[in-house]
């Protein structure tokens, strides 16, 4: 079996490289070429190619994502910004948090368990890579048709994989989204977020500082996980009998994970770590070119040291293995022996694999050859930057032209009834107990609120009761009549939950999903999506502290709806002080906070009941949102709010029907005049909540609310009865609302 | 009278988590010269009749789609006439 070797490439520049294989185009190869005057060896274009990959180089996007830092709000809550493996922000008293979403959608199609299941894992790495103790974990899901086949293969996998990681990690899993859309059919999304805490003094960055500290790789084994790609270079070196084929899943091992997670804090917190990256996509690649960039700029690795699974890996093989589990440290030399002895205290093999240095290049050798020799910028920021050509796709001014407003309404008491009893079963406005169910929310005893709650939040600070809450949301359908409105509505739902559950929002991360970069249409939708993102944020002072983007998510020519994913982060001094969705007492006055109009472009009501799509997306005010989450904070931290619920999805029927479920009581609810009952009903308008006050105190939120600029109704009142009313429409048991929102999914997947 | 038994096992080159846990657990008990433990999982299946032609074909195609995962774990499928 022979080795490329630096020396080799040398003296044999004409010789032909897989690089169109392994997905690098010919200006990009040349341009490799150019780097190094001369061609490079099989592990030097296994490198390049992998960390020049869309998934690692944002190629297409970095000049779009410019704009989070470019138009960042100014805040002094922000400790570390975009670039890191997670942003962190500060929420008071010494703590720091951490948070970011990722993708992990086409593993997760390929095998769906293993795929969300790595999908937690990798997140988790990133947010202990900073130095914070990962503290929960959230996931936005979208799949094709509840009903398709290929949902039922995929679902219950993820569902399983997320459970099965996350649990056996001890981390509640508190929140997220599940939507169905034909759109998502072959290219499910799996999003995965993770938030964690530390103090300011334990924000670890990763960067190799220091001429002769240690590059030390530990965790679990490599072995040949996720290198699929790279087997075109690894053919010819395999011997008769060798594995035939490498797999391009990954196995995750959530206990290998759990003593990474402890050895990690502690090595960290005995001050044993001078820089520090986890391993994800990438592999070794990633994170020696990353931290050799970041620190000193050189680095040398001994590759044959790395602990092997498999022993018949190729070099090139190990560089872009995506083995799960595994953390790269720099360490001191005279506190190695203390690393190295901590490590073995929680039962995690380490080994050290090279050196910082000055040298300027990252040198990896193979048995003592060289086998890589290149500038690490060059692999890790410096790779190729595109401006793709986007234009307005064509069929956009058709399709916003089709509005909803000629489909058939439903008119007298008894077809709204029937309307909200079919809108409540709807597999998007469905109860998901079915899936969060099977999670454990509550782990650890922190967790204040979990799904089906507006936000999930978490206590950090047993003392004084400082808490987190954080919801993810996005509308594609919304993003795909209008992307820029699209990302600004997402934003504005995910503020409004926060503040709703009576936390400041603070912060955002983002996981955008998009098809084919290379279609001048779907980047069009992603440059609209970023530009109205960073606009929004800019507008209500919440930065974005990094993200990820997912392109290609599409099959053949059909892109999935874009899917911006909007994930904030809000602060609460003391959860004690949270406001959940459920009303308690008879005789509490129910208030619908904000303007409705007849908004029902990209709504559930059209997309379930009539499967149009078409028209424009509901009006965003950003203005109106922040003074909304102002009412939403103040009312909830002074406990004006018995009860709060954000308006989104389904409309304000469905927010008194999950407030009335999750109360167990209903409600007499009146139509204000103004309205027709189906646009009250069903409406989406944004900037708007149901709010739940004492009749004592509804002045006191009268004058909150006018204070802030906000207009209030009021809709109705709790009563003791196990029904709901509207008033002169309708009564309804909610014995069968209950029946209805619980049915559906355990009737496809149970 | 047949029996078919399918042996399942994750393909050779995918960690496999518990086959780790149980060699650790090997080693602690005092079991030396341990190089590697997998695990995977057996399915009997006891039939009238004769296994062949069509019928085996099926459950070839059962054994690689439902008992197997075919994007992790290999399978062998082995017939045994009149088991006694």
């Amino acid at each position: 079996m022979s080795i490329d070797t630096v020396a080799a490439a040398e003296v044999s520049p004409e010789q032909s490289q897989p690089f169109a294989e392994l997905g690098l185009k010919p200006d990009e190869y040349q341009q490799i070429r150019d780097i190094l005057h001369r061609r490079p060896t099989s592990s030097e274009l296994a490198m390049y190619s992998v960390m020049w990959s869309e998934h690692c180089s944002y190629k297409s996007s970095k000049v779009h994502l410019r704009q989070f830092g470019e138009k960042a709000p100014k805040t002094d809550a922000l400790l570390v910004g975009i670039g890191e493996n997670a942003g962190v922000v500060d929420i008071g008293a010494g703590w720091a948090v951490t948070f970011k979403v990722e993708s992990h959608n086409h593993p997760s199609y390929v095998e769906p368990y293993q795929g969300a299941a790595t999908g937690i894992g990798g997140i988790v790495r990133d947010i202990m890579s900073m130095g914070a103790r990962p503290l929960a974990v959230m996931d936005p899901l979208r799949f094709g048709p509840a009903d398709a086949p290929d949902t039922a293969r995929v679902l219950p996998g993820v569902v399983a994989g997320i459970g099965g990681y996350g649990n056996c990690l001890g981390l509640p899993n508190i929140g997220g989204e599940i939507v169905f859309d034909s759109a998502y059919l072959g290219n499910p999304l799996v999003n995965a977020l993770c938030v964690g805490a530390m103090k300011h003094e334990d924000i670890h960055l990763a960067s190799a500082k220091g001429v002769g500290n240690l590059v030390v790789l530990y965790g679990a084994r490599t072995g040949g996980d996720g290198i699929g790609g790279v087997s075109v270079l690894a053919s010819e070196t395999f011997a008769d009998g060798g594995p035939t084929k490498r797999p391009s899943v990954q196995v995750g091992d959530p206990f290998m994970e759990k003593l990474l997670i402890e050895a990690t804090l502690e090595v960290l917190q005995a001050g044993l770590v001078e820089g520090i990256q986890d391993l994800g996509g990438a592999g070794i690649s990633c994170a020696t070119s990353e931290l050799a960039s970041n620190g000193e700029g050189g680095m040398h690795v001994w590759l044959d040291r790395v602990l092997l699974r498999d022993a018949t890996l190729s070099p090139e093989e190990i560089l872009m293995s995506e083995s799960q589990e595994r953390m790269c440290a720099i360490v001191c030399p005279d506190r190695l022996p203390e690393f190295m002895e901590r490590c073995a205290k929680w039962e995690v093999e380490a080994v050290v694999i090279g050196e910082v240095n000055a040298t300027g290049r990252l040198t990896v050798d193979w048995h003592g050859e060289r086998i890589v020799d290149v500038p690490p910028r060059t692999v890790a920021h410096e790779g190729p930057v595109y401006e793709r050509p986007f234009h307005r796709p064509a069929w956009l001014d058709a399709l916003q032209a089709d509005t909803p407003d000629h489909l058939e309404r439903p008119v007298t008491g008894p077809e709204l009834r029937q309307t909200l009893l079919a809108m409540v079963a709807a597999p998007n406005l469905a109860s998901k107990s079915w899936v969060t169910s099977q999670y454990d929310r509550y782990v650890q005893g922190n967790t204040v609120l979990a799904q089906p709650e507006d936000a999930g939040m978490i206590r950090i600070d047993e003392a004084t009761g400082l808490g987190v809450a954080i919801a993810t949301d996005c509308n594609g359908r919304f993003a795909k009549l209008d992307p820029y409105a699209g990302a600004q509505l997402a934003l504005a739902e995910a503020y409004r939950n926060v503040a709703a559950s009576g936390a400041t929002p603070l912060a955002v991360t983002n996981c955008l999903n998009f098809g084919s970069p290379e279609d001048p249409e779907v980047m069009w939708q992603f440059a609209e999506a970023t530009r109205g993102l960073a606009d929004g944020c800019l507008q209500l002072g919440t930065p974005v502290t990094g993200g990820n983007v997912s392109f290609y998510n599409q099959t053949g020519d059909t892109a999935i709806l874009p899917t911006p994913v909007v994930g904030v982060l809000g602060v609460i001094a003391d959860v004690a002080m949270r406001t959940s969705m459920a009303w308690h007492d008879e005789g509490d006055h129910i208030y619908l906070l904000g303007d409705t109009s007849a908004e029902f472009g990209g709504s559930e009501w059209a997309n379930h009941v009539h499967g149009h799509l078409g028209g424009l997306p509901p009006r965003v005010d950003l203005d109106r949102e922040r003074a909304l989450a102002k009412v939403l904070v103040t009312g909830s931290t002074s406990g004006l709010l018995v009860a709060a619920h954000d308006v989104s999805d389904g409309g304000v029927a469905q927010v008194l029907v999950e407030m009335a479920l999750r109360a167990g009581t209903g409600a007499t609810v009146n139509v204000p005049a103004a309205l027709e009952p189906f646009v009250f009903m069903f409406a989406e308008s944004a900037g708007r909540a149901v709010v739940v006050v004492r009749p004592t105190e509804a002045g006191q939120l009268g004058a909150l609310c006018e204070r802030a600029g906000v207009p209030l109704t009021e809709i109705g009142v709790v009563t003791a009865g196990a029904e709901l009313t509207f008033a002169d429409l309708f009564t309804v048991p909610l014995g069968d609302l209950k029946r209805e929102h619980e049915r559906t999914l355990p009737e496809l997947f149970g | 009278m047949a029996r078919v038994v399918v042996d399942v096992m994750l393909k050779p080159e995918i960690l496999d988590p518990q086959g780790r846990a149980v060699e650790g657990s090997l080693r602690r008990l005092g079991l030396t010269g341990v190089n590697d433990v997998r695990q995977g999982k057996q399915f009997i299946i006891d039939l009238d009749g004769v296994v062949e032609g069509a019928r085996l074909e099926l459950l070839e195609t059962l054994a690689a789609e439902l008992l197997s995962n075919p994007v992790i774990e290999d399978y062998k499928l082995k017939v045994i006439e009149d088991p006694a």
